[in-house]
């Protein structure tokens, strides 16, 4: 591996990723879900759920599981591009 | 074949199912003992980690919280799922390249200091006993309820297979049983939904049955949920009643509580490689969300159920309060264990369940009737009050055992590695043989047994609060040296410390300022409610406060103290990389 310089980039390469993906946790869970549930809650979904509180209970939750996969699956990307990966 | 002989059956089957995977994959060596010689494929990890984490309060408790609570009951939903969001970005990966035994271990080695390896310890401690508390109470009811026998019976059988089962065990034979422990807990948690969002929606899919109408009926049933409740007088379902702060800080203190839970971030030192940590972390989310996005469905459907039995609005007794002398079978056989209390106030002989407040066509005052319905036995009652099969019932009490028996297994053994590995083997006895170190744990796992069973007899709150308060102390202590651990370099030991015991201590003395000291009843310093709370905070969410206050206090003090020495800046650029440095 090219030295410091690329540990660096690794790094940061990183925490871009990781602040990218919770702004998104954050925004599905305590944006929609509760500092907005009330307004969005005049809206229907999926039949009768109200959309605040469908993303309180139901929504936040499927997006968690894609944002974890979406997170392993750069990060496996990262290794690979800076050559740290294991093995 | 009676319900408590097929009671029995099933829930001896799994018992022998549990005890043969345990014995078949026990454990001859400490690297088998802690985790499980790291060869755990991750996607049985996830399924590993579904129940280990899926704990009495998961699988007895919430729905029931939900049921009573609606809406602010979501801080649970996502409190207890984003956190996996954290632990996948923040904290598995890097641990799992640090590549020891415990958590403490992390810290103690991070911040060069076996001050900080036993307050992590101390931490680590006082987060999971109060959490194996609240699997205790959950056995306890499962087994008073379903056996028949009383309360503290049931907590002793509990705490005898427990003990056989996580001494047998290790991490490599907890492991396999919790896999096998998911699948019935899944199983038994999804086919009553399935049955009952049939009956109620005509929709077999709950997720989506909690949107639909009401079978035969253009009433959606979330709706006619709102409404009945409010007509008696209870708080709207699908709106926020608790205050925005608490809500907030709750949610974030359930979620950074359940990435720094040294029982479930343990799980992810049994997978061979980093990346297996990240996606198999993925994977624990996949099989818990199963559960925790049904769970709302079983809530809302059970809350309705229950109500139309006791008030139907529709039918030939439309509007009539139900006769205390017809009541259901399921009805009498939960008033047996005292956690359903009828009260005939007005002597009408028919029950009037009634919020707070309510006033009937008349005007007149109406008093609420059923002066105890404990929120736990919204999920075990259910089957019964939607009357499915007893096969259903029986499954039900299987799985609600699995539940508590998979987390109470590995709390324990995160207990007791941390006293036989971090406390004996890291600071007092070093050249301790391997032998000994796995006697040591044994014997830790017995005493912690018997504590959490004395807790259990004189809990502090129904299960899931009793949980909720772990989260508060994982949340301030653990969770926040864990992170700057991993994310800033600067942190030395004696911030890390400082930063500990301030978490710790401010958020214990808020609990115990509302909840009573150490839990003893009546010595609380003020009334454990909203009014009394510190801007409305409660003592559960309190967590949040207390990790904001390690943050400060550790930055603040590291600032003020010499930078860590230059082999832990090795260490942290070594784990911040999955591949070996070279240099």
């Amino acid at each position: 591996m090219s030295s410091e310089l690329s540990a660096q980039e690794y790094w940061s390469s990183n925490i871009r990723l990781v602040i990218g993906c919770l702004v998104v946790w954050f925004c599905v869970s305590y944006g929609l879900g509760i500092l907005l549930a009330a307004p969005l809650n005049s809206i229907r979904i999926l039949g009768g759920y109200p959309l605040g509180f469908w993303f309180a209970q139901q929504g936040s939750l499927y997006t968690f599981v894609v944002l974890i996969f979406f997170y392993a699956w750069r990060m496996n990307q990262l290794d690979k591009k800076f050559g740290v990966e294991e093995d | 074949m009676s319900l408590q002989a097929m009671t029995f059956l099933v829930v001896g089957a799994t018992f022998a199912l549990y005890i043969f995977i345990a014995f078949r994959a026990r454990a001859a060596t400490t690297g088998e003992f802690y985790v499980a010689g790291k060869g755990v494929h991750p996607v049985l990890n996830g399924m590993a980690t579904g129940a280990d984490w899926m704990s009495a309060a998961s699988f007895i408790s919430m729905a029931g919280l939900i049921a009573f609570k609606g809406y602010d009951a979501s801080v649970f939903l996502m409190g207890w799922t984003g956190g996996y969001c954290l632990l996948a970005m923040l904290l598995a990966p890097y641990l799992r390249k640090y590549g020891k035994f415990t958590v403490p271990e992390f810290i103690g080695d991070r911040y060069y200091s076996n001050a900080a390896r036993i307050v992590a310890v101390l931490c680590l401690i006082t987060a999971s006993l109060t959490y194996v508390i609240g699997q205790m109470k959950g056995i306890g009811v499962a087994f008073s309820r379903f056996l028949e026998l009383p309360f503290e019976t049931g907590l002793f059988v509990g705490m005898a297979i427990v003990f056989i089962y996580a001494v047998l065990g290790g991490m490599k034979g907890i492991t396999y049983t919790q896999i096998a422990q998911y699948c019935v807990l899944i199983f038994a948690y999804t086919v009553p939904a399935i049955f009952i969002s049939l009956q109620l929606t005509g929709m077999p899919i709950p997720q989506l049955g909690l949107g639909s109408t009401m079978a035969g009926s253009e009433t959606f049933l979330l709706d006619r949920l709102d409404k009945t409740l409010m007509d008696l007088g209870f708080n709207q379902y699908t709106t926020r009643q608790g205050g925005m702060l608490n809500i907030l800080l709750y949610t974030f203190s359930l979620m950074i509580g359940t990435a720094g839970l040294p029982h479930v971030i343990m799980r992810f030192f049994t997978v061979p490689k980093v990346k297996d940590a990240r996606s198999s972390v993925g994977w624990s989310l996949v099989f818990i969300s199963i559960l925790y996005t049904t769970a709302p469905a079983v809530g809302a459907m059970a809350r309705l159920n229950l109500m139309e039995t006791i008030h139907p609005t529709s039918g030939p007794n439309a509007g009539v309060w139900l006769e205390y002398e017809k009541r259901p079978t399921w009805f009498k056989n939960w008033e047996k264990t005292g956690l359903l209390k009828f009260e005939d106030k007005n002597g009408d002989g028919r029950i009037q369940y009634v919020g707070k407040n309510y006033k009937d066509a008349n005007g007149q005052v109406v008093e609420n009737e059923m002066v105890k319905v404990d929120r736990d036995i919204m999920v075990l009652a259910n089957p019964e009050i939607a009357k499915l099969p007893n096969w259903v019932i029986a499954l039900v009490a299987a799985g609600g055992i699995a539940a508590a028996l998979s987390t109470a297994a590995g709390l324990l053994l995160a207990i007791a590695s941390s006293i036989s590995h971090d406390i004996l083997k890291g600071v007092m006895v070093p050249d301790m043989t391997e032998k000994s170190e796995l006697l040591a744990s044994r014997i830790a796992m017995a005493g912690a047994i018997g504590v959490a069973g004395y807790f259990g007899l004189h809990p502090p709150g129904f299960a899931a609060q009793v949980v909720a308060l772990a989260f508060g102390l994982a949340a301030s202590s653990i969770f926040p040296a864990l992170m700057m651990g991993i994310f800033v370099k600067r942190v030395n030991n004696i911030g890390a410390v400082c930063g500990m015991l301030s978490g710790l201590g401010i958020t214990l003395v808020y609990i115990f300022w509302f909840k009573g000291w150490f839990f003893f009843p009546g010595t609380n310093m003020a009334p454990n409610d909203a009014a009394h709370w510190f801007l409305g905070i409660s003592p559960e969410a309190f967590g949040a406060v207390g990790a904001m206050v390690n943050f400060a206090v550790a930055y603040i003090v590291s600032g003020m103290t010499p930078p860590p020495p230059e082999h832990i800046q090795h260490l942290v650029d070594d784990i911040r990389q999955p591949g070996i440095i070279k240099r």
